[in-house]
């Protein structure tokens, strides 16, 4: 018997992060300028005081992603620790894209930001 | 997803591979530098970045197109299954190569012959044009104008840039270097005609209008296979003479080797004026022989066109009133005057292969439906877990497409059989030079077989996916009344199979009761035993009435004096070998007929001994004399048929016809005879016929009759030698026996018949197989039921008969649509029926009857099996 595709929709790469969020601040990290995976997982960790954890294989599957739409370009180089490592950088698109999603981010973020908030006055004045 | 990453997947993921070694790489680094020991440092970063191979899957993934993966892998998924019933596939396979086959080779003929242009310059606007008698008494065919007729149409018309006639005539064609002479069919044409085909010769030039003078130079064109047969496909012949009715004619051009026409007997060409009369040219109530054909001109329609030809023929009529002269004129495009013979049998043909085809579709959808109900469960469960109905359909589709495609694969090679056989066997067929499998006819084939593929696929595939899954988990349990709606599913396909049997049935039928009809039909004459060969004359040698009298005259004593011949007689035309001709006539001692109505009757000729020597019965009166010769011929014979038109309730004997037969003037005859009717051709009634002696010399055409006691073929060669001692350049043609003759004349119906009944004899095998296939189905699943009713205490026979009665449902639905339709579809075939009436109630009451008795055998055998099943096993079949 052939194997069955399952039945949900493709699984999302991030899991626990929100669809297009990862491929977000990927872009994010390559405004400083070309990156390697390692560095990319690292600066992202870091930069959300470890708030974001990202499963860091599911990195490159999006890294993948990301130059086929062409938003970055790649190549082999030497790092840092002298070690041979895929180099990412950010292309023109990609920091148009950076840019629009950016924008879209903090609309979404606001208007959630402000449910919530009248949210929170409401459990606040109901629990007195 | 990309393309180019799709196919570097594996490049891309050696790369991935090394990409994340380097991660670890540098995680372990980062970790060894943190203080963490070397196998800690290793463990830690392998953690952390988690399954490697899991990202791999999924950039896999990413890179691939799923559908063409999937696709890959049904048709894999679909070879095994199907390789797991290997007969199913060879039957299956076999059944769709049939149909497919023969619906290729169909439309490949059908194509070629029906609907492609002939090869010919803008083929689309060139028309026949012929007379057409307002009282729709004219035949209506090419080959019926007269040439006068013609010169004013090309005169006084302007819908036409160019028009041309042409008619068929005969030579011999003198030996030369020890060749034999040969009698050939040959085309006399006005000089443009070439060019207004746009035919170019393949060497030499065409016809000028210098050439077509009555005193011009003989000049001929050379069909491109009598240049090969006959002047070895050398180009030097172009400018040499050849010798026609001994005389010489120089040879101008030769043309294409595509060009066959009007048919492929057409050997040469000459121009009108140098073979024809200039009276017959420009006569407009005699002669009405030739064929018209016109290039309408740009931008005028049909109908313009012909209204005018149609006022100018009417008003010649009404200016030659005391003439025979046609009074409206007709045309048609030049294509459909060439296969309106071969029209309607070819699109009954291509219909009862389209049956065949559908009747087969009908088949495997059936037997997929069997598959699909055993492997219910399986389905079931993998719809359980999550497979989509459309994934499951697609199953489905993958399966029966692979089928009709190794089918139709198969297929196309017995179409390419079964073309070349029909290009043999049918060579009478027009065009038959140009039917051939093109690109289209292929992508017919790859469309015709996506059809069927999805057809069959679609049909049990949607019965399979929207049944509910939990009942059919449930059905393991125990199921007593089966799956009922994919056992009506089956039903509904059976019995639209079995109509469609029937309906073919009827058709085969009647076509072949037309066909035994035909055989059976007394064509007036014996037909044991007797030798025809015919001959023409050539006009140089046998210039004088006495000469050609007296060549019959030797001829028939020295053959008559041959060993074994019981008797023999000469006559213009044999029963069975066409239309001869016919005469307009008036009787003498009736009263004049209206002006501008003629009667006509067939003419034949014949010496005393002809109508003994082929057993035509004498009805009244007497036979010719041998003094009736020359111009002493003032007595005619008639045929039953004649007396029944035109001496209804009189004697005929000593009344008096007046015709024109041996002179423009005309000469009375005294009617001394009447003999018994015969058929020119077998399938139209017997003509009025009027017989004049042909010891007067006037038809240099004539058809030699020998009877002997048995073994006549033995005959012919000794025959022939007698002719060639007395004319050494005479051609004999046509050397048959009566029988050959009239197989001839039959071979059309009989080919026909054939075909349609071996269709539907295969229709009917396929809807036996499909009957037997669900009734053996509807009893496996009924085994508990039939168990539980035989514990009961019902009857074997009870048994035996619930389990006939529903299988022969179907049947009978089937075989009551089927009558229906058939009696439909016969109207449509009314015209290829010859002796028996679309409604023909024999013919419908032995396809019932063969039908009800196949359906039976079909049936009883799961019947049988039913009613004896072993209880025990039957109850425990769960």
């Amino acid at each position: 018997m052939g194997k069955e595709k399952p039945a949900g929709k493709e699984k999302q790469p991030t899991g626990e992060m929100l669809q297009g969020t990862l491929d977000m601040l990927i872009l994010r990290t390559l405004v400083m300028g070309p990156a390697h995976g390692h560095t990319i997982a690292h600066v992202i960790e870091h930069t959300s005081e470890d708030v974001l954890q990202v499963e860091q294989g599911s990195l490159y599957p999006a890294l993948h992603r990301l130059e086929d739409r062409g938003w970055v370009a790649s190549e082999w180089g030497v790092s840092e620790n002298n070690r041979k490592a895929k180099f990412y950088k950010l292309t023109a698109a990609g920091k148009k894209q950076l840019h629009a999603e950016t924008h879209r981010w903090l609309q979404v973020v606001g208007a959630i930001g402000r449910i919530l908030g009248e949210a929170a006055e409401y459990a606040k004045r109901a629990s007195r | 997803m990309s393309v180019r990453r799709f196919f570097r997947r594996r490049r891309e993921d050696a790369e991935l591979a090394e990409e994340m070694e380097s991660h670890l790489a540098h995680e372990r680094d980062e970790n060894l530098a943190r203080g963490l020991g070397e196998d800690e440092a290793r463990r830690m970063a392998a953690l952390k970045l988690g399954s490697t191979r899991r990202v791999r899957e999924q950039l896999w993934k990413q890179n691939s197109f799923p559908l063409l993966g999937d696709i890959y892998r049904d048709i894999r998924y679909a070879v095994r299954t199907l390789a797991r019933t290997p007969g199913f596939l060879i039957v299956v396979v076999l059944v769709m190569a049939l149909g497919i086959g023969a619906n290729v080779a169909l439309f490949t003929v059908v194509r070629s012959v029906l609907l492609n242009p002939l090869p010919f310059k803008d083929a689309n606007r060139l028309y026949s044009l012929y007379d057409h008698d307002t009282d729709g008494k004219s035949a209506d065919i090419p080959g019926s104008v007269a040439g006068g007729d013609f010169y004013d149409w090309q005169q006084q018309s302007h819908g036409f840039e160019q028009m041309a006639l042409y008619k068929s005539y005969g030579f011999n064609l003198s030996g030369q270097s020890g060749q034999l002479p040969e009698a050939i069919v040959a085309g006399s044409c006005s000089a443009n005609f070439f060019s207004m085909l746009g035919v170019r010769p393949a060497y030499g030039r065409w016809f000028l209008p210098s050439d077509d003078r009555a005193n011009a130079t003989a000049t001929t064109m050379l069909t491109w296979s009598l240049y090969q047969r006959r002047f070895g496909g050398d180009p030097a012949i172009v400018g040499k003479t050849i010798l026609l009715d001994e005389k010489p004619y120089t040879v101008i051009g030769v043309l294409p080797s595509w060009f066959r026409y009007p048919d492929e007997r057409t050997q040469l060409w000459v121009p009108n004026r140098v073979v024809l009369p200039a009276d017959m040219m420009e006569m407009h109530g005699g002669d009405h022989t030739f064929t018209v054909i016109g290039r309408l001109k740009q931008g005028v329609t049909p109908v313009q066109a012909i209204a005018q030809i149609n006022a100018i023929q009417h008003h010649l009529h009404q200016q030659l009133i005391t003439q025979a002269v046609s009074d409206g004129a007709d045309m048609r495009p030049m294509i459909d005057d060439l296969v309106q013979d071969v029209k309607t049998p070819l699109y009954v043909l291509l219909a009862a292969v389209g049956c065949v085809l559908l009747i087969a579709c009908l088949n495997v959808a059936n037997l997929l439906v069997a598959r699909t109900a055993a492997r219910r469960k399986e389905v079931a469960i993998r719809a359980a877990l999550g497979g989509t109905r459309w994934r499951l359909l697609r199953e489905q589709l993958t399966e029966s497409l692979l089928l009709c495609g190794a089918g139709g694969l198969l297929g196309v090679f017995l179409a390419v059989g079964a073309v070349h056989w029909l290009k043999i066997t049918r060579e009478n067929l027009p065009r038959a030079n140009a039917i051939h499998i093109d690109l289209p006819v292929l992508l017919f084939a790859v469309g015709i077989t996506l059809l069927c593929g999805i057809f069959a696929g679609i049909v049990p595939a949607l019965s399979a996916a929207n049944k509910k899954i939990l009942s059919a988990l449930q059905d393991t349990a125990r199921s007593v009344s089966g799956s009922q709606s994919r056992a009506t599913l089956r039903k509904v396909l059976l019995t639209t199979e079995v109509a469609l049997t029937v309906v073919l049935l009827i058709g085969a039928g009647l076509l072949l009761k037309s066909f035994l009809q035909l055989r059976s039909t007394d064509i007036g004459c014996t037909t044991n035993n007797v030798l025809t060969m015919s001959f023409v004359l050539s006009d140089s040698k046998y210039q004088k009435p006495e000469q050609v009298a007296s060549f019959y005259e030797q001829l028939l004593q020295r053959v008559r004096s041959l060993p074994g011949v019981q008797a023999a007689g000469l006559t213009l035309a044999v029963p069975g070998s066409g239309f001869p001709g016919n005469l307009h006539f008036n009787i003498v001692e009736h009263p004049p007929l209206p002006k501008g109505k003629y009667i006509y009757a067939m003419m034949g000729a014949v010496d005393p001994g002809y109508f003994q020597a082929i057993q035509i019965p004498l009805r009244k009166g007497r036979f010719f004399t041998d003094g009736e010769r020359w111009d002493n011929d003032h007595d005619a014979i008639v045929n039953e048929a004649f007396v029944r038109q035109y001496f209804p309730g009189e004697d005929p004997l000593g009344r008096h016809i007046h015709t024109r037969w041996r002179t423009d003037a005309g000469e009375e005859y005294a009617i001394v005879g009447v003999v018994g009717d015969t058929r020119y051709d077998l399938a139209k009634q017997p003509e009025p016929t009027m017989y004049f002696p042909i010891y007067d010399g006037n038809a240099d055409a004539a058809t030699l009759v020998v009877r002997s006691q048995h073994d006549v073929a033995s005959l012919a060669l000794p025959i022939q030698k007698q002719i060639a001692q007395l004319d050494p350049d005479l051609p004999v043609y046509h050397v048959l026996t009566m029988e050959q003759l009239i197989g001839r004349s039959t071979q059309d119906a009989s080919f026909n018949a054939t075909l349609v009944l071996a269709f539907a004899g295969l229709s009917l095998v396929l809807a036996a197989v499909g009957l037997y296939g669900v009734l053996s189905y509807l009893v496996t699943q009924r085994t508990s039921e039939i168990g539980i009713r035989i514990a009961m205490g019902a009857q074997r026979s009870q048994v035996l008969g619930l389990v006939l009665g529903e299988g022969l449902r179907p049947a009978w639905v089937g075989l009551a649509l089927g009558l229906l339709g058939g009696g439909i579809a016969a109207r449509l075939i009314r015209e290829m029926l010859y002796g028996v009436k679309p409604l023909d109630w024999s013919v419908y009451a032995v396809v019932a009857v063969a039908l009800a008795l196949v359906a039976c055998v079909a049936c009883v055998v799961p019947a049988w099996r039913a009613s004896r099943l072993d209880l025990v096993r039957a109850l425990r079949a769960e």
